[in-house]
């Protein structure tokens, strides 16, 4: 059984024939190559899938295509600007080194953008907490959430706080 | 995932008409059954999609409380100044919910139709003297979980909206799991006048109301007032998170914190 979907993927209009069952990431990944969406446990806990649906953060491996359909979806490939600069909070993790092995760092990047559209000046806890569906298994989150914080603040066009030394 | 058919009605006699189909499940926001189809647990023919009707969403302020639509995500409620000021503990409450990816995607009605021994929602639909309305009757939240991941609802019904009631104060104090954020024990206190509820999540099968709490914290709302009270482990769940007789202690601990939130 198989079904039309469509969608506004990072700015451009797509539209598939898929079987009704076909997950979101797999629409992304395999329908749309688009492969900085990641699957990393499959079972909704890691967050690595993580993309925006209408510009609220969901978990691609727990949604399937057709409830997107009609949806705007950003993907991390979308967040950097046509000439390629880097978003703020892209910037921010590359500056702060918020990774490791970086496989978790697509979904906790656009974990992180949602987290800030909501709470523009999040403190580390709120980070911390906006960052529960988000697992990485390298860095122990500390740089990832001085990342967080550093690119809330240069979304904000303030200017970087300062960063303790290690 | 086994293959199925999916269809999005527009109203809720559309949905309660494609229900009617062998094996059909309704899918609110999918955050409990998208995987438990992915790991083949379930086989359903068609799977309707309750996001396309308007009728079942939205939060409205009614005579004594507040009238939450089913398909309501749990971040809509969490961020709502409307439950803010009216209920603040049941924004509270869902803003504990999983995690933001989970609260941006599951739904009120979801939560109960599905009747996880250990999600939140339940605490409140008995806490606050729900009223689950369906396409067929409305249910007093007291008698709407029968068991674990049972429910009063019939094959087939459709759930359209929870009222719940405005205490004079209430909170909802949570033990969780810190891999999954489910209650390994959840505990809602809400007052009414000289009436106290108190719902138990997490602790046993179904959620319950724990009687002897109520009298006393009727008799006097402060936390001290539950010294010396358990409800006793018999018949409380017990797993690799917490046993029976730790979910007892859990019980009383978490009461007592509810209480001294709702202040």
């Amino acid at each position: 059984m198989s079904c039309t979907v469509s969608m506004t993927v990072n700015g451009k209009t797509v539209s598939r024939e898929v079987e009704e069952r076909t997950l979101l990431v797999a629409f992304l990944r395999e329908h749309l190559g688009l492969t900085g969406t990641h699957v990393g446990c499959d079972t909704s806990q890691c967050g690595a899938c993580v993309v925006h649906v209408d510009g609220r953060s969901v978990k691609s491996c727990t949604t399937l295509a057709i409830q997107a359909d009609g949806a705007t979806v950003t993907t991390i490939e979308g967040l950097a600007a046509a000439d390629g600069t880097l978003h703020p909070m892209q910037a921010a993790f590359r500056e702060h080194h918020g990774l490791q092995c970086g496989f978790c760092t697509p979904g906790m990047v656009m974990s992180a953008v949602d987290l800030v559209r909501e709470n523009p000046n999040p403190t580390e806890a709120d980070i911390r907490e906006g960052l529960e569906g988000n697992i990485c298994r390298c860095t122990g989150y500390h740089n990832i959430v001085k990342a967080v914080k550093a690119g809330a603040d240069a979304m904000q066009g303030a200017q970087a706080a300062p960063v303790a030394a290690e | 995932m086994y293959a199925f058919t999916y269809q999005r009605p527009t109203t809720v006699a559309e949905a309660a008409s494609a229900i009617q189909a062998e094996e059909a499940k309704l899918l609110g926001g999918g955050q409990t059954l998208l995987p438990t189809l992915k790991q083949r647990l379930a086989r359903p023919s068609d799977l309707i999609d309750l996001s396309g009707i308007p009728e079942l969403k939205g939060i409205r302020e009614v005579d004594g409380g507040l009238e939450i639509g089913a398909f309501t995500r749990h971040a809509e409620v969490a961020h709502s100044d409307l439950v803010k000021r009216v209920i603040p503990s049941l924004a509270g409450l869902a803003e504990g919910i999983g995690d933001r990816q989970v609260r941006n995607m599951g739904t009120l009605g979801g939560s109960i139709a599905n009747a996880d021994p250990s999600a939140d929602y339940p605490s409140a639909v008995v806490a606050l003297k729900g009223l689950v309305t369906t396409d067929r009757r409305t249910i007093a939240g007291d008698d709407f979980f029968t068991g674990m991941f049972e429910t009063a609802l019939e094959p087939g019904e459709i759930i359209k909206a929870v009222r719940f009631s405005r205490p004079d104060k209430a909170a909802y104090a949570k033990f969780r799991n810190p891999a999954s954020r489910y209650a390994i024990v959840g505990v809602y206190v809400a007052r009414f006048g000289a009436e106290v509820r108190v719902a138990v999540t997490g602790a046993a099968g179904s959620v319950f109301r724990a009687d002897a709490f109520e009298a006393a914290l009727a008799a006097d709302f402060r936390a001290e007032a539950l010294n010396g009270l358990s409800v006793g482990a018999d018949g409380l769940n017990a797993d690799i998170h917490a046993s029976a007789d730790y979910r007892a202690h859990l019980v009383t601990v978490m009461a007592k914190r509810a209480v001294e939130a709702a202040g």
